[in-house]
């Protein structure tokens, strides 16, 4: 062999290890934030830390069951707003739009996709925190629908169009009226790919903390209406993590931990149910 | 993938003639839904430029390039922030588009479709960590780690150059580059991957066959065959690094300065408006904070466009000639 063959294979051996080292390096960061949450997250996490309020600082046995609850009922409100126009936001692109209104409503669509989370708090801000003088999980909730919306409606779009032409066809050849056939052919076939979507989208929001800094806000008590000030799990997390207090920095992991294990939860239970249907919509 | 709307058409008839059977009843009401998408949207512009108003007025373009940020005498310049901001994103680029991109190289070219495939759902994991969470870890395990090892490490070796001068804190624009960069290296992986997928087989295989090695037709042929969608990815994930706020927030160091040493303590746009906005008091304040989203809200939608564009552009490209 040449000298130069030999340095030219070298080099493919080189750059192909280094695009191995570049996988394994990215790969290793999720099982490092998973370890560090574990480790963590692990040692301050107890029953009571799930089921008690929070207390005064110097006190011990503060718990995060308000935060729970209150991130609940934010993440439901955004998903009763925001499911329902998603899903049929994305029924339209996919069944009913004309060209040049689809394309303005799709190309809206990944515009909002693309509002960085801190603006839309702002937007949500200037809408209703402003008129009801206070902030609300009201607020909050309406805050993350908007981040919701684009993505249920894209991804509805997107599994509705990946129903196979024959199915439409057959339930139109059968005497089906256009709604019919999408409401019971076209829909149910496409159903687990909506629902992954949805579930993908709840799971993204539910661990949003910008748009609630100023919509939700905080709050130490359990809530009693939706319309006042709501405390939330990654708002806890942020204040806690940023407060000069050591009780607090382990609460902030201990809430930390179950943040993400319900949204890796909710991943992996997606993922689930679209490797389950994959040979459906193909 | 042609859109199946033509197999009934709900076409050109008056509007009071469609709203009468079933299909238009669904037409009219999902229309309605959809609208709402785009009146929502409207309306975020609408509210943004509205409460922005007063520090439009008053400070104009000079809003932009001052660097005086002072709430006590109501001047305000956002310099300082949209610097922060574009050093943070262009350091998370600079470490996390070499190591995507090869780690895409991989899992495409490299790695039997089973591990691939697996690999890429944990890199989307990644994705799914909420932003406040990796920002915890940083605070109190990458400041540390930067405070102790590598920034001393940096100036050791660097030390001559004005990019690493001055006290290390542990906090500032390196920390917070380097946590976007693990939030943006999964939306260059995925991206990337797609595009590398999407390049026909035989333009690997005419390299390979005129005697290229494995890399050299994956650098030569393969990459530039998928170089739109490569760039598309790092512009998506520039847009989310320039919006990205917890994590940011968290490490950064909040000194509304410039400095040119990255390991000195800064402020981001979306940093800024996290901490300040519930304090801010009087209206001049206020709507400065406002016109920073504005700002950010430009700054992302413009690079997001570009994405957008450069991903359809090869998508289209790669399903025309496969």
């Amino acid at each position: 062999m040449t000298s130069r063959n030999i340095r030219r294979n070298a080099l493919n051996n080189i750059m192909l290890s280094l695009t191995g080292v570049c996988a394994a390096v990215t790969v290793s960061t999720l099982f490092l934030v998973l370890a560090c949450l574990i480790y963590n997250g692990g040692k301050s996490l107890s029953l009571s830390f799930l089921t008690n309020l929070p207390v005064g600082q110097g006190e011990t046995g503060g718990g995060i069951a308000n935060a729970i609850l209150g991130s609940a009922e934010i993440v439901a409100l955004a998903s009763v707003f925001g499911i329902p126009v998603g899903f049929m936001a994305g029924v339209y692109l996919a069944e009913f739009s004309g060209r040049a209104l689809g394309f303005l409503i799709r190309y809206t669509a990944d515009l909002l996709n693309g509002v960085p989370s801190i603006v839309i708090g702002i937007f949500a801000w200037t809408v209703l925190v402003v008129p009801m003088h206070h902030f609300s999980a009201l607020a909050g909730g309406f805050a993350l629908s908007l981040m919701l919306i684009p993505i249920t409606a894209r991804n509805t779009e997107q599994f509705l169009q990946e129903v196979p032409r024959t199915m439409r066809e057959g339930a139109l050849a059968l005497g089906a009226s256009k709604w019919r056939a999408i409401a019971t052919v076209i829909v149910p076939a496409a159903r687990r790919g909506i629902m992954t979507g949805i579930i993908l989208g709840v799971a993204r929001i539910s661990g949003e903390t910008a748009p609630l800094l100023f919509t939700a806000l905080g709050n130490q008590f359990w809530n009693t209406s939706l319309n006042e000030p709501t405390s939330s799990l990654p708002v806890v997390i942020y204040t806690y993590a940023t407060a000069p207090y050591e009780d607090w920095h382990r609460q902030a992991w201990a809430a930390g931990l179950v943040l993400l294990a319900l949204v890796l939860i909710a991943n992996i239970s997606a993922r689930m149910i679209v490797s389950r249907g994959a040979s459906l919509p193909k | 993938m042609a859109t199946p709307t033509a197999v009934v058409g709900t076409h050109r008839k008056p509007v009071a003639g469609r709203l009468r059977g079933g299909d238009e009843v669904a037409w009219a009401l999902t229309l309605l839904f959809a609208v709402i998408i785009l009146a929502v949207t409207l309306l975020l512009v609408f509210e943004l430029w509205i409460n922005s108003a007063p520090s439009r007025h008053k400070f104009g373009f000079g809003f932009l390039t001052s660097a005086l940020w002072n709430p006590v005498t109501d001047e305000f310049g956002a310099l300082p922030y949209i610097y922060g901001t574009a050093l943070t994103s262009f350091l998370a680029l600079l470490i996390s588009v070499p190591l995507g991109v090869g780690a895409a190289i991989f899992l495409s070219e490299l790695a039997p479709p089973k591990i691939s495939s697996s690999l890429t759902f944990l890199v989307e994991l990644l994705a799914a960590v909420p932003s406040v969470i990796l920002g915890l870890i940083a605070i109190f395990t990458l400041v540390p780690l930067v405070r102790s090892y590598i920034g001393p490490a940096l100036k050791d070796v660097l030390g001559w150059t004005p990019l690493f001068t001055g006290p290390v804190f542990g906090i500032g624009y390196l920390t917070a580059g380097l946590i976007l960069a693990i939030m943006t290296f999964p939306f260059i992986i995925s991206v990337s991957r797609e595009a590398l997928l999407s390049v026909p087989r035989e333009q690997r295989e005419a390299a390979l066959a005129l005697g290229a090695t494995r890399w050299e037709s994956t650098w030569q042929i393969v990459v530039p065959f998928a170089r739109l969608g490569i760039f598309g990815s790092i512009f998506l994930a520039l847009a989310r690094a320039l919006g990205e706020t917890m994590a940011v927030t968290m490490v950064i160091g909040n000194s509304p300065t410039i400095r040119a040493s990255l390991l000195s303590p800064g402020y981001t746009i979306a940093s800024v408006v996290a901490n300040e906005f519930t304090e801010a008091t009087g209206k001049t304040y206020l709507s400065a904070l406002v016109e920073l989203g504005l700002v950010l809200f430009v700054l992302t939608m413009a690079i997001n466009a570009v994405a957008q564009l450069l991903i359809l552009v090869t998508t289209k490209k790669g399903s025309r000639k496969s």
